[in-house]
């Protein structure tokens, strides 16, 4: 599903430039849990900007479902943003003037889906999170957990073959966390893959692979056992 | 483009940023408010100019004699130069094509009595031909003609004021009044938009007055029209024309400043005319500096909506949102903004406008107006280029990498 060969990425700080990513391989199969682990500044959320098409790399290769990722105008990344990939930030970024509905509903109205099949499809997705009775309401009037819900609900309406979330329990508390990990391991039993940046080892062991990441360079990529997270959710 | 969808997302941005779209909405409206009302006073200006000036015929000459102020052709300097009624005829005579009409003015004053009432009135002799070059309208009767002037009748013409003040509102056609110890006739009464002292004159044939002046054939001043036709120029030659001619009759000397003047209402209503269009230019640079202010105000506010909307824009962008349809999100709303709020001060400039009507007559400003088209476009300048202004910064917006629209704060 996604393949990276020798990727580099290097930041310039005025005169300075930062070499964050030294050549990075990694290969992901259909269905996967990858989480991609690292202290901060060692470049996951980079790796993970880069495989979301949000940043570019300055070398190095990148297939995503065969389809190879290169020198993308800004309306094709953002066409191939809309039909491959779905996003869950750690600070959820809602709209914060749209209802939980009209958010998750947000990339079917660029993948240009009526608006009737649209809403059926968002209260579908937000029913899914556990959130139907919550549709009309402003993300403001959401707790963090069911903030993250919605953007999860949003990330998936597109039916996107890969969902990348950024330290998605950043922001949350330990029950919440595995609340959200429990619906990720959900989502990926249906056959989603789905990679997670963290840093948090309890999460990273929720996945079914780790990628352990060093000043720019895998230094570490083991399959584990999974650890459910309903069993800690009651 | 404008689906229902479309639509949505602007009353939603719209609804949910009220601050922001009342304050954009309000630069737009107060913008062309300002040029409709800028350039409704301007009209008005130019309509009290028109109204000065249209009292009067604008073809028309004015003959003065003078006293000489040279020798010339063995005449002594300080001779008193008078018109009398061979030199109509002969102007008559001489100038037929560029010649509209003529007539003698000659002007005193009379003590006028009718029964109890008594007043002091300013008369002018004059022939038929003086309605047109004075605009005289007649509110009841008929002005003098040219029988009057034949028999040298004792017909009199009286301003609406005269009348008021010696009539006390009693119809005064077919009445006899005593003007300066001769009794006339009333046989018209006129109204004159020069204002009350124009409404207070007595008109009489100038042939009345010679006969009770002595049969003398004298008269005051000439008033004579070209025809219009003409044209300017042609004007000006005749002036030239006419002076020549009368200072050779009269033994005037060429460059004598004094002996005789000519006055050309041609000319005045020249100055009038480039006075408006002084006006209008200086007016429409006001105009054009209005509605450039409000271009500025519009992409200012356009720089902070992008600078604000920074975030919510790289979560459209993660979310699959093009740049077009980056750019379109901003500027739809923008446009439908200025649209909306440009309609709405120009209707309220203009219902303005026309609400007040005379009511600025007092400091020259009658009856403003402004062209609906010229109003309309004005609006439609202000949204083009109001767009063109907010698509700088959309199209900054558009090209933000998502990453760092969603790293900000």
């Amino acid at each position: 599903m996604i393949e990276i060969k020798d990727l580099h990425k290097s930041y310039k700080m005025g005169s300075n430039s930062l070499h964050v990513l030294k050549g990075i391989n990694f290969t992901a199969e259909d269905g996967e849990l990858v989480a991609i682990m690292g202290s901060s500044g060692s470049g996951k959320s980079t790796l993970l900007n880069i495989l979301g098409m949000l940043d570019e790399a300055d070398s190095g290769e990148y297939t995503l479902d065969n389809v190879p990722i290169k020198n993308l105008s800004e309306t094709k990344a953002a066409q191939y943003r809309n039909k491959f990939l779905g996003f869950i930030f750690q600070s959820f970024n809602l709209i914060n003037y749209k209802s939980a509905m009209e958010n998750v509903a947000l990339p079917l109205y660029y993948q240009k889906v009526g608006r009737k099949e649209r809403q059926e499809k968002a209260l579908n997705y937000l029913e899914r999170v556990g959130l139907k009775e919550w549709a009309t309401h402003l993300p403001n009037e959401l707790s963090g957990g069911q903030k993250q819900r919605v953007a999860i609900a949003r990330a998936m309406a597109a039916e996107p073959k890969v969902l990348l979330a950024d330290e998605p329990t950043g922001a949350l508390d330990s029950k919440t966390s595995y609340e959200v990990m429990d619906l990720i391991q959900k989502i990926n039993d249906e056959g989603n893959t789905i990679l997670v940046v963290t840093h948090e080892e309890d999460i990273a062991h929720m996945c079914k692979r780790i990628v352990h990441l060093r000043d720019g360079v895998i230094v570490e990529d083991k399959k584990v056992k999974q650890v459910r997270a309903a069993e800690y959710v009651q | 483009m404008f689906s229902r969808d479309t639509w949505k997302e602007i009353f939603d941005t719209i609804k949910k940023n009220k601050l922001r779209t009342f304050l954009s909405g309000f630069t737009v409206a107060l913008g062309i408010f300002i040029v409709v009302i800028l350039v409704g006073f301007t009209n008005g200006l130019q309509n009290t100019f028109d109204e000065f000036f249209n009292d009067d015929a604008t073809n028309t000459f004015f003959l003065f004699p003078g006293r000489t102020s040279q020798p010339y052709k063995g005449y002594k300097s300080g001779r008193q130069i008078e018109f009398d009624n061979t030199d109509l005829a002969d102007i008559k005579k001489n100038f037929p094509m560029f010649l509209e009409y003529i007539t003698p003015r000659t002007t005193r004053s009379a003590l006028v009595k009718y029964k109890g009432e008594s007043n002091n009135y300013t008369n002018r002799a004059v022939g038929p031909a003086h309605q047109y070059c004075e605009k005289t309208i007649m509110m009841k009767g008929r002005y003098l003609n040219e029988t009057d002037i034949k028999d040298k009748a004792k017909h009199i013409v009286i301003g609406r004021l005269v009348e008021k003040d010696l009539f006390k509102g009693e119809n005064s056609i077919g009445e006899y009044v005593d003007m300066g110890g001769s009794a006339f006739k009333v046989i018209g009464v006129f109204q004159d938009d020069g204002g009350d002292n124009e409404e207070r004159l007595i008109y009489l044939p100038y042939t009345t007055r010679q006969l009770i002046e002595k049969s003398t054939d004298k008269v005051g001043q000439i008033i004579l029209a070209f025809k219009p036709q003409i044209g300017y120029a042609a004007a000006m030659t005749f002036e030239t024309k006419l002076d020549k001619f009368l200072r050779d009759k009269k033994f005037i000397d060429p460059e004598d400043p004094n002996g005789l003047y000519i006055r050309n209402v041609a000319d005045n209503y020249q100055q009038n005319q480039q006075f408006a269009l002084v006006l209008g230019i200086i007016s429409s640079v006001f105009a054009l500096g209005t509605i450039i202010a409000g271009i500025i105000g519009i992409s200012n506010i356009m720089v902070f909506v992008v600078k604000e909307r920074t975030k919510e824009l790289g979560i459209r962008k993660a979310m699959g949102a093009t740049p077009a349809s980056v750019i379109g999100t901003i500027l739809m709303e923008s446009i439908v903004i200025t649209a909306f709020s440009g309609f709405v001060g120009m209707m309220i400039g203009v219902g303005l406008l026309s609400s007040l009507g005379e009511k600025l007559e007092d400091f020259f400003i009658k009856n403003p107006y402004i062209n609906m088209g010229f109003a309309v476009f004005a609006t439609l300048v202000l949204i083009v280029f109001g767009a063109l202004a907010g698509y700088v910064p959309a199209r900054r917006a558009a090209k933000i990498k998502p990453i760092v629209a969603l790293r900000d704060e």
